[in-house]
């Protein structure tokens, strides 16, 4: 074989390694969502995060606005400290705004349900979610379900 | 017993002093400044274990992502969930069937070709000529074949993830009927380009090394007979394909394993 045409044959051949990569990268893994855009951090203390998990989804009205940080739990308090990444410029939450954990169907992903608020005032980077409710733990709602029974 | 016992020890004792030896010629053909002439050496190379892999790994590339969009379809429709067919592809092929298919067939098809090749070398004493003309048969027929490898395999792993998922595109879009825009829309929801793509590479990467080191030590430390070829040649395979597996189990421990 001629070493022109293996040289020819070897550049296309790595030439659709690059492809296969590129296409992998932007088709397949989305490669710009959540990556070169501008976020900033809030956090929010929850009573229970139950399965939460980091780069869980923190969404607004149905539509993906951020992902989950890091969970902490702070031990003197006894609950735990969920740090959020949301997308765009600080400012574009108001101070009020409610975190709730929910799940997605019925054994679905859990993830931050924002509800939005009626402040002048807005989040700032770092700033803390005051008004939270924590996750369902169906162990807990069933437990409350036969204590009220009883009681009726 | 005694006997046994004995044998056991011996047999132990030459598997030690192959893997030394394997691990002697690695360093030896690897270490030092790589010659920059060498490159003509090493495109030859990707041409014979890389280039000429391609149709076997487009064919069972496309076979493998069809199957697999078939079987996804036909257990996730009964959910009403067949839009999840490209996210569980997607996730399935990058994380470790691409990887670990790509690297058995290239075992079979390049890995087996260049034990034979260095084998026959030394059999019909090539490899000793060189010596004598004073040039390194480690520098010139060793490294130029495992930078080969270490090129090619994660060249060819891309190659097979994009085909498979193209495959399963066609089955489960184009015949069964799935949502395109679910399809697309899900694999880039769920599907991380470090998380997924970057350490499937990383284990393909692993895997080149692993049958190239393999691959040429067989060929370098076959017996020169017709019986000794064979068995190297056949040990390649065995060896290789066994340490794939076990290697990708702990890669896959390492990098997704959550203790």
């Amino acid at each position: 074989m001629r070493m022109r045409t293996i040289e020819i044959s070897v550049g296309g051949f790595v030439l659709a390694g690059i492809v296969a990569l590129i296409f992998l990268a932007v088709q397949v893994s989305g490669v710009n969502t959540g990556g070169a855009s501008q976020t900033y951090e809030i956090t929010a203390r929850f009573d229970d995060v139950a399965g939460l998990r980091e780069r869980a989804k923190v969404s607004m009205a149905g539509v993906t606005v951020g992902r989950v940080r890091s969970i902490e739990v702070d031990m003197s308090w006894g609950d735990a400290v969920v740090t959020m990444e949301i997308a765009g410029e600080p400012g574009n939450l108001a101070a009020d705004t409610g975190a709730k954990i929910l799940t997605e169907g019925i054994l679905g992903a859990r993830y931050i349900g924002l509800s939005p608020g009626g402040d002048e005032e807005t989040l700032a980077a770092g700033d803390e979610i005051t008004e939270t409710q924590g996750a369902l733990v169906l162990e807990n709602l069933i437990g409350d379900f036969l204590t009220n029974m009883g009681k009726s | 017993m005694v006997g046994f016992v004995r044998n056991l020890g011996a047999r132990f004792l030459s598997w030690l002093a192959a893997l030394g030896r394997a691990t002697v010629l690695w360093v030896r053909a690897m270490s030092g400044r790589p010659d920059w002439q060498d490159v003509g050496l090493v495109v030859k190379q990707i041409y014979h274990v890389g280039f000429l892999s391609l149709v076997i790994i487009i064919l069972s590339a496309f076979s493998i992502g069809a199957v697999l969009a078939l079987q996804f379809y036909t257990q996730l429709a009964r959910f009403g969930a067949q839009e999840a067919v490209g996210i569980g592809l997607a996730l399935v092929l990058l994380r470790e069937l691409g990887p670990v298919v790509t690297a058995l067939l290239f075992a079979g098809r390049a890995g087996s070709a260049l034990t034979a090749e260095i084998g026959l070398m030394k059999t019909t004493e090539q490899l000793s000529s060189m010596e004598m003309m004073g040039v390194d048969p480690l520098k010139r027929i060793i490294a130029p074949r495992i930078w080969a490898g270490l090129i090619s395999l994660p060249i060819l792993t891309a190659v097979f993830n994009m085909v498979a998922i193209f495959g399963g595109m066609v089955v489960a879009v184009n015949w069964l009927g799935a949502d395109a825009g679910g399809f697309w829309s899900g694999m880039r929801e769920g599907v991380e380009i470090w998380e997924d793509l970057g350490k499937g590479m990383v284990k393909t990467v692993v895997f080149g090394l692993l049958v190239t080191w393999v691959a040429v030590f067989q060929g370098y430390d076959a017996p020169p007979t017709a019986e000794g070829m064979a068995m190297a040649t056949t040990r390649t395979v065995v060896i290789s394909s066994v340490l794939i597996l076990a290697s990708d189990f702990l890669l896959t421990l390492v990098f997704y394993g959550e203790f």
